[in-house]
């Protein structure tokens, strides 16, 4: 008698063969994500070995310095002055019922040089700058000019991508200080024009509440952001997809990114900078 | 392994010099898409090759890989008996001075000047005073029929031939061994396409430089090349006898066993019309 034959493997029918499916979509998604996030970190270290070993030239890191730094200023200033504003609108009722409104500057400080400044700087670089970044590169890509600068031996990395690293680097610290600066100005301008706080309590609460650390705090975050920003938008560039439409989308998915990653650094680092703090004043 | 071309060349002639490139076997996939599949090719110092095939059959790709842009899958390619696959980054980069690349669309940088574009590699790879990388420069773009007024204007300020003609003199600048041209005579009109082939010859006799041209365009390929050989579609390279089979003699086509060829450089729709619309329909 012949033996008993198994049955033919046959692919899952309806339901269980769209999980199939879903499963398998979700995996490709994931899979890809983690390819992109290795291929990112490979391209951040290659732009840092060229950053050890060979400099771009002074005119490309001042161009960029310039385009950069220089040129966001104004938008920067501008926006530190409106929230600093809005934050003496929004808090002065809350403060007044409890008699407290003269506390307003410190309240508006802190919030400043913490949190406010250096991820409003950030923010408005990733949509300034690292937007447009991700567009030039890109551009740059679809047109096939960095295929010529490979052509000709010299590296892309070194010519386009450190000199916007750095001046992202070197330049959000002093536009976090701008943002800090202004928000300050205009929190004070608000709450002692409008709002005709006492000046000379409202100043004294202010500077009492926020002090070197806080400053550093801010600082010390926003030079990671900066960091964040320049190879978020450049490693988009590079990877920009054929026309018009790919140009767009990197310039987005360039903006997009950059803003998550802020607020990932964001959370990260303040955690750490609390504990190193406590760490540091254990009595405070 | 025997590949398709070497197949139908047959074994080389005695007296063909040394290939300056070679490339063997290659295969490149973008995704699950296979561009190139087994390709063989090579240059002899000195000459001029041709390669010929319908759009998006993997021309550009081929120029590309031959000088290290795209790493292929399989197979390797050689330049004067180096094989770039076993060389380091830094070694590759080096050996690009070598070689000068013509892109389809010219590829200058828009945020530079003509004479930052064209002293470009000298400054790179050189430490040529800037005022002499100038003066060189502007004896290349003379050698392409470019003024020096032209010198301080940006690409877009430019015509699509003269800024192809500002790439030509980019590639020469560094005096390279071997020319790629990628789609030259590409969106110009046929009588500035006639004066870059002509700028191809005279560049070729001028500075003694193998060349690579790729081209769809028959009238320049049978100008510039000394050989031509037509890429299909994924598969192989097929050696042609240009002249005989531009014109279409009987005498050639009886030669050419494969009417696809024949049917190219002609440049009859014959049936691709009814396939393309079948593609459609199938995809």
């Amino acid at each position: 008698m012949a033996e008993p034959q198994a049955p033919p493997t046959q692919p899952p029918a309806g339901y269980a063969r769209a999980v199939n499916d879903q499963l398998a979509d979700v995996g490709e998604v994931l899979v890809a994500a983690v390819e992109e996030v290795g291929d990112m970190t490979l391209f951040a270290g290659r732009t840092m070995r060229w950053l050890l070993t060979r400099w771009p030239s002074r005119e490309l890191i001042f161009s960029s310095l310039h385009q950069i730094g220089v040129r966001s200023l104004p938008v920067i200033a501008l926006t530190g002055t409106f929230i600093g504003m809005v934050l003496a609108v929004q808090a002065y009722y809350q403060f007044r019922s409890f008699g407290m409104e003269t506390r307003l500057g410190a309240m508006i400080n802190l919030s400043m040089f913490r949190e406010l400044g250096p991820v409003l700087a950030a923010t408005m670089l990733a949509g300034r700058v690292g937007s447009a970044i991700a567009a030039e590169l890109g551009t740059m890509r679809v047109t096939e000019q960095i295929d010529a600068l490979t052509s000709m031996g010299a590296s892309p990395l070194r010519h386009l991508v450190a000199p916007r690293f750095l001046a992202c680097l070197f330049m959000i610290p002093s536009l976090t200080i701008m943002a800090i600066f202004m928000g300050f100005v205009g929190g004070a301008f608000y709450c002692i024009f409008v709002f005709d706080v006492d000046p000379y309590f409202y100043f004294h609460n202010a500077q009492q509440a926020a002090g070197a650390w806080d400053l550093f705090y801010g600082v010390f975050k926003s030079v990671f952001f900066g960091m964040a920003i320049a190879l978020i938008s450049c490693y988009r560039g590079f990877h920009c997809s054929a026309g018009a439409e790919g140009v767009g989308r990197a310039s987005t998915t360039a903006f997009v990114q950059s803003f998550v990653a802020i607020l990932v650094l964001d959370l990260g680092l303040s955690i750490v900078l609390d504990r190193v703090y406590f760490f540091l004043w254990p009595s405070l | 392994m025997v590949d398709a071309a070497t197949r139908q060349h047959g074994p080389a002639p005695s007296d063909t010099p040394a290939p300056l490139v070679s490339a063997a076997g290659l295969s490149v996939r973008f995704g699950r898409q296979q561009v190139l599949r087994d390709v063989t090719v090579e240059t002899p110092r000195g000459q001029t090759l041709a390669i010929i095939g319908e759009s998006g059959c993997g021309k550009t790709v081929l120029l590309k890989t031959l000088i290290g842009l795209i790493t292929p899958d399989e197979g390797a390619v050689s330049f004067a008996g180096q094989r770039l696959d076993r060389l380091g980054e830094r070694q590759i980069s080096t050996l690009r001075t070598r070689i000068g690349f013509v892109f389809q669309q010219a590829a200058l940088f828009d945020s530079l000047s003509i004479a930052d574009n064209v002293a470009f590699p000298l400054l790179e790879h050189r430490s040529t005073p800037r005022a002499e990388a100038y003066e060189i420069a502007a004896e290349r773009l003379a050698d392409v029929g470019l003024p020096s007024s032209v010198m301080a204007k940006k690409p877009a300020q430019l015509s699509g031939g003269m800024r192809k003609r500002v790439g030509l003199a980019r590639a020469l600048v560094m005096q390279p061994e071997l020319l790629l041209y990628d789609e030259p005579t590409t969106g110009l009109d046929p009588i500035m396409s006639a004066v870059i082939n002509e700028l191809i010859l005279r560049t070729r006799e001028k500075h003694k430089v193998t060349s690579i041209v790729v081209t769809h365009d028959m009238r320049s390929a049978l100008t510039v090349a000394d050989r031509i050989v037509m890429l299909y579609p994924l598969s192989r390279l097929a050696p042609g006898e240009p002249q005989a089979l531009f014109d279409g003699t009987p005498e050639a086509i009886a030669r050419e066993t494969d009417a696809r060829v024949a049917q190219f450089v002609r440049g009859e729709a014959g049936e691709r019309l009814s396939e393309m619309q079948g593609e459609t329909q199938a995809g």
